[in-house]
């Protein structure tokens, strides 16, 4: 239940997600039983668990979006500010009304970047979507979506905390090998990555921790 | 965070292009509901001129009121509040910003558009004068009250009634001060006072409003 082991290959203090016997509370219920895990620079963690049993109220929770019920969470490592992670919902944030070009700019500004067009140009194609930077996104498909929602994270430069929830949902084969790489390659680079997903992830290098949530405990 | 305010607007004012129709519903039923008035209590034009500002005060009220149950909640739908919220200094910045282009939509049009139904309402040029300058001063305190009521009703089956019963009550003073200032116009007075007043309203709304509106946001997404 405990996952205290890291994956992480850097001896620098970077910072570090520490959570400590946290519990998240949705309405009237307790959600799942007390969780501890660190996440460290260059770790993937693979939050998993029963549908309902709390996946997402955890990775808001970990995004600063809620407050958790009982525990803690924490950066360690002594960072100036603590870094603002950058959370992926399983809503895709886009608007019917924008092109795609607009809507990822829109949402790169939203993160702090500065936006020019090779950037968004060079995201959308890493997740092969360029040739569809000037269609609004009411005529793409669910995959197609997503794939727009995750080309933010091949805007990345930083090495920021990766909350990503169900990020493989709706894509095919060829969007599943892409988000991997970009996922690993963040990871190797230094950053860390919380996901959820209920598709096994086809990561090995680094390796994910498994994070595996539980029924809380009656009285 | 002014970047952020600036993204923030012009994002909605090119959704707003983009659905022109959508977007000109509050000025259709502002023209609507004035044009009605004369139909229905008669062409006397000494009394449509007495009722004129209280007219077209209470329409740009009610205008102001229809359109902001939507204000948050296509974002919240869709996933876009969550991402707004989690900028530095966003709660504050979608707030001012939900308020700046719901007026830069409703309240600025109906400023500009009030001199054609002061017309209809044979209004003296001085009262057209006044009734536009205190649509100015208060349309901002609708957009900003309204975007009150719109956060504390997100998620609400019934937010649009609970919303108006909320918030119109807040929206009364500045209903009167202006509709105040231009009945003091016409019958020859100064509304240096009414305007005084109109705009202690505008600072107050514009300091408290924003604060809780970003809580009552923290609230509905938490």
């Amino acid at each position: 239940m405990d996952d205290r082991q890291t994956a992480s290959t850097s001896e620098a203090s970077d910072a570090r997600l520490v959570v400590r016997d946290l519990q998240c509370r949705r309405g009237e219920r307790v959600l799942f039983a007390p969780v501890s895990f660190v996440v460290c620079a260059g770790a993937i963690v693979w939050i998993r668990g029963a549908n309902g049993q709390g996946k997402t109220t955890l990775l808001r929770t970990l995004a600063g979006l809620s407050a958790p019920a009982v525990g803690e969470l924490a950066w360690a490592g002594a960072p100036a500010l603590p870094p603002r992670p950058l959370y992926l919902a399983h809503a895709n944030a886009l608007k019917d009304d924008l092109t795609v070009g607009e809507s990822l700019r829109f949402l790169l500004h939203l993160g702090g970047h500065h936006v020019d067009s090779q950037l968004v140009d060079a995201a959308l194609e890493r997740f092969g979507l360029a040739s569809r930077c000037d269609a609004f996104v009411r005529t793409l498909s669910q995959g197609q979506r997503r794939r727009v929602a995750l080309a933010r994270l091949a805007a990345q430069r930083e090495l920021l905390p990766w909350l990503l929830d169900e990020p493989f949902d709706a894509l095919d084969a060829a969007g599943v090998e892409t988000l991997s790489a970009v996922i690993a390659a963040h990871a190797r680079r230094g950053g860390s990555v919380v996901l959820t997903s209920h598709l096994p992830v086809a990561i090995d290098d680094p390796s994910p921790i498994v994070v595996q949530l539980h029924e809380p405990a009656t009285a | 965070m002014s970047g952020t305010f600036a993204v923030l607007v012009g994002r909605d004012l090119r959704l707003a292009a983009r659905r022109r129709i959508d977007a000109a519903l509050p000025i259709a039923f502002f023209t609507v509901a004035i044009s009605l008035f004369p139909l229905g209590v008669g062409p006397e034009p000494q009394m449509l001129r007495q009722i004129a500002p209280g007219v077209v005060w209470v329409a740009a009220l009610l205008a102001a009121m229809l359109s902001v149950t939507q204000l948050y909640a296509t974002d919240l739908a869709d996933g876009s509040l969550e991402q707004m919220l989690l900028v530095p200094g966003g709660r504050l910045a979608i707030v001012v910003a939900k308020a700046a282009s719901h007026w830069l939509l409703t309240g600025l049009p109906l400023a500009v558009a009030a001199p054609v139904f002061g017309l209809l309402f044979d209004m003296a040029p001085a009262a057209i004068g006044a009734l536009v300058a205190s649509l100015v001063l208060g349309t901002p305190v609708l957009s900003l009250l309204g975007g009150l009521g719109a956060a504390l009703t997100l998620g609400l089956r019934s937010g649009a009634v609970l919303l108006i019963l909320i918030i119109v009550p807040l929206c009364i003073p500045a209903l009167i001060f202006g509709a105040g200032a231009v009945a003091a116009v016409d019958a020859g007075q100064s509304a240096r006072g009414h305007y005084s007043l109109l705009g202690a309203v505008l600072i107050f709304t514009a300091v408290l409003a924003p604060v809780a509106t970003a809580a009552a946001l923290r609230i509905a997404t938490e």
